[in-house]
């Protein structure tokens, strides 16, 4: 049995509490580093980070994307949309096709 | 040059010719792999920008609402009404095969069934914003779980892809050129050894003969 968490500055996840996800409020990167591996090699099957947050945990995530479990995604804090989801859907694209022929007409 | 590194027998040669032939079956079997491969890529792809639009507005929507609650009353009474969650999420993960590749499939359950459990609090002492804030974020709560499906599914099928690619390219452009020319390389030594073979055995027999009838010492007769 798995659960869920939601990981980034408190303002940005404070809500996802009332739904039951677990939260975890972190405010500096290397709390946030240790946080997250704990997360992952926990019961944790899908573990949302706000976008500011995964800008300064790169190379943590990256390590986790070829894992079948845990599911790392990122969602937008409460500062604003920094569009590095749909940067993280063209990479894939890129990756798989070698250039973004899908979204790459769109900005 | 790779052809001067095999050895021009006829054992190398089977050897070659039956690496050739599990090459080219290896290279087609591939090839089909990738194309459905991207096939099916494209699709969740597609769908996976989809859902991330839809979620990334959901979000941002439900931030306003709760940025907007939190205006309308203290900071601790609203750390206080969401202090304790009466709904948990349990997430039940499977995997499903597409072309080889594991991807998890989540299916979501809640601790009560009932739906207005993710209201945490007393109504007396917050605002509605706050109701309002909380039932926008339940809202996108699903579509937030296909996100994260399709999301690691793409992630888990564009590193597929990419390692498939490599090896259809690695088999067209080099294993392949290579057996075929080790093959050809070969079979013309072996065929010059077989016409020297020949060329010697023909001189050989010349010699014989001519020790045997004196050819040369016989005079020419005229036609």
């Amino acid at each position: 049995m798995y659960k869920i968490a939601v990981i980034g500055e408190y303002d940005s996840i404070y809500g996802f509490a009332a739904l039951g996800l677990d939260t975890f409020p972190v405010s500096d990167p290397e709390e946030a580093k240790t946080k997250l591996q704990e997360l992952a090699e926990g019961s944790y099957a899908v573990i949302y980070i706000t976008e500011a947050l995964a800008a300064l945990l790169k190379k943590e995530i990256e390590k986790y994307r070829e894992m079948l479990l845990p599911a790392i995604i990122q969602i937008p804090g409460v500062s604003g949309n920094t569009g590095a989801g749909v940067a993280g859907v063209k990479k894939s694209v890129e990756q798989a096709v070698g250039s973004d022929i899908l979204f790459g007409q769109e900005n | 040059m790779a052809s001067t590194q095999v050895n021009p027998t006829r054992m190398e040669l089977t050897k070659q010719k039956k690496k050739l032939v599990t090459a080219v079956r290896g290279h087609k079997l591939l090839k089909d792999k990738r194309d459905e491969l991207m096939r099916q890529f494209l699709d969740l792809a597609r769908e996976n920008m989809a859902l991330r639009l839809k979620v990334e507005e959901g979000i941002r929507s439900a931030n306003v609402n709760f940025v907007i609650a939190k205006a309308g009353m203290s900071e601790e009474t609203l750390n206080t009404a969401l202090m304790a969650p009466k709904q948990e999420v349990y997430l039940e993960t499977d995997k499903k095969n597409v072309m080889s590749v594991n991807i998890p499939t989540f299916s979501y359950k809640t601790r009560t069934a009932d739906a207005n459990d993710i209201y945490s609090y007393g109504f007396a002492f917050t605002s509605s914003d706050l109701d309002g804030a909380v039932k926008s974020l339940a809202d996108i709560l699903p579509d937030m779980l296909k996100l994260a499906e399709c999301e690691k599914a793409c992630q888990l099928m564009s590193a597929e892809i990419e390692k498939t690619r490599r090896r259809v390219n690695a088999l067209e452009h080099v294993i392949i050129p290579r057996a075929q020319e080790n093959i050809k390389y070969i079979t013309m030594k072996l065929d010059e050894n077989e016409r020297s073979t020949q060329i010697r055995l023909m001189k050989v027999k010349d010699m014989v003969l001519e020790d045997a009838h004196k050819y040369s010492e016989r005079p020419v007769r005229e036609m």
